[in-house]
């Protein structure tokens, strides 16, 4: 019975030994941890070009791995994130980026949807006006009248249950 | 008048948005548009893949027109295109670098020998730095760089014949020219 719980407990270390040797190839190798809170940060600022839809941190293509080990070496070189972002796109394009930089080839894309919006409420506010206009006019006196009557009759059913 | 102008509106938008689509049907979004194209191709340092002692760096190759095609043994498509540019360079036409990409060099000289060289000169980047300084993303890729060294044409996967003779062909005379 000990000898089984001396096998379990040990097959149990070298489960957890395993397991950490694995995690440690998985996490940044960055010691300092502010530095590998920027790496992690910056790497999801990326797009993999692989695999367009992951970022460089999600991505296991092995450009991405590269690309990763870059960041690393340039944090630990004591570069700005400015300055690496600034690397990225001047080998793959503002593509690399998630969030598009903002110059005039990128204004439509800032700027359209907030264009449409407007242009969208200034229609919506026009037809709603005209359907009113047109409601208002178009009766007649003696749609007046039927109106009226037809009031004053619901006001007799009132009461009733 | 007036009034059907108004029910035309969504019509128009309508086919203007199908266009879009219809246009985005034949674009290939794994062609991005290289930021490096009309400017100085990066400098690199690398080993030749035949001696690896001897260096060559970007500025042994100012003064002439050239091709860099990357490679590596492990890339399929890299195999679809080495008939094209065994054939391309049978009258050797221009100067056309091999950077072979992330591979051993064992696997890289056999692919030579059992495929055939169609390299000027073929060196090696066994980190992927050179590749990534060039914006490689996948290989093969091909660049075209004019005499003073500035990039002029980038392809991106396999080179066919096709792309050859219509864009690669009449941009080396205009290069070669001038």
């Amino acid at each position: 019975m000990s000898r089984l719980l001396v096998r379990a407990t040990g097959a149990l270390l070298v489960a957890l030994w395993m397991g950490s040797a694995f995690a440690n190839e998985a996490t940044p190798t960055l010691a300092d941890p502010v530095a590998a809170k920027r790496e992690v940060e910056l790497a999801a600022q990326l797009r993999c070009l692989v695999c367009q839809n992951q970022s460089i941190a999600e991505s296991n293509a092995p450009l991405a791995a590269d690309l990763r080990k870059q960041l690393r070496e340039q944090i630990e070189a004591g570069r700005t994130d400015a300055q690496i972002v600034e690397y990225m796109t001047a080998r793959y394009g503002d593509f690399v980026l998630y969030k598009p930089p903002f110059k005039p080839e990128t204004l439509v894309l800032w700027f359209g949807p907030a264009i449409l919006l407007v242009i969208g409420g200034f229609v919506l506010a026009r037809t709603l006006r005209a359907r009113r206009v047109a409601a208002a006019t178009n009766l007649s006196a003696q749609d007046h009248e039927r109106a009226a009557s037809l009031l004053a009759g619901a006001g007799k059913g009132a009461g009733k249950p | 008048m007036k009034r059907t102008l108004y029910f035309l509106v969504p019509l128009l938008a309508f086919i203007a948005l199908t266009a879009f689509f219809l246009r985005g049907l034949s674009l290939d979004p794994r062609e991005i548009p290289s930021p490096l194209i009309g400017k100085p191709a990066p400098a690199f340092q690398t080993p030749k893949l035949a001696a690896p002692g001897e260096n060559v760096t970007n500025k042994d190759m100012l003064g002439q027109v050239w091709i860099l095609n990357v490679w590596a043994s492990w890339c399929v498509p890299c195999r679809e295109e080495h008939p094209v540019w065994n054939k391309f360079m049978r009258d050797k036409p221009v100067t056309l670098v091999g950077l072979n990409y992330k591979d051993e060099d064992t696997n890289a000289n056999r692919w030579l020998r059992d495929l055939g060289n169609p390299y000027t000169l073929s060196i090696a980047d066994h980190d992927g730095r050179v590749g990534i300084d060039f914006g490689v993303y996948g290989v093969p890729e091909t660049f075209v760089i004019d005499r003073t060294g500035v990039i002029r044409y980038k392809h991106i996967g396999a080179m066919t014949a096709a792309v050859l003779e219509q864009k690669i062909v009449p941009l080396l005379q205009e290069l070669n020219k001038s």
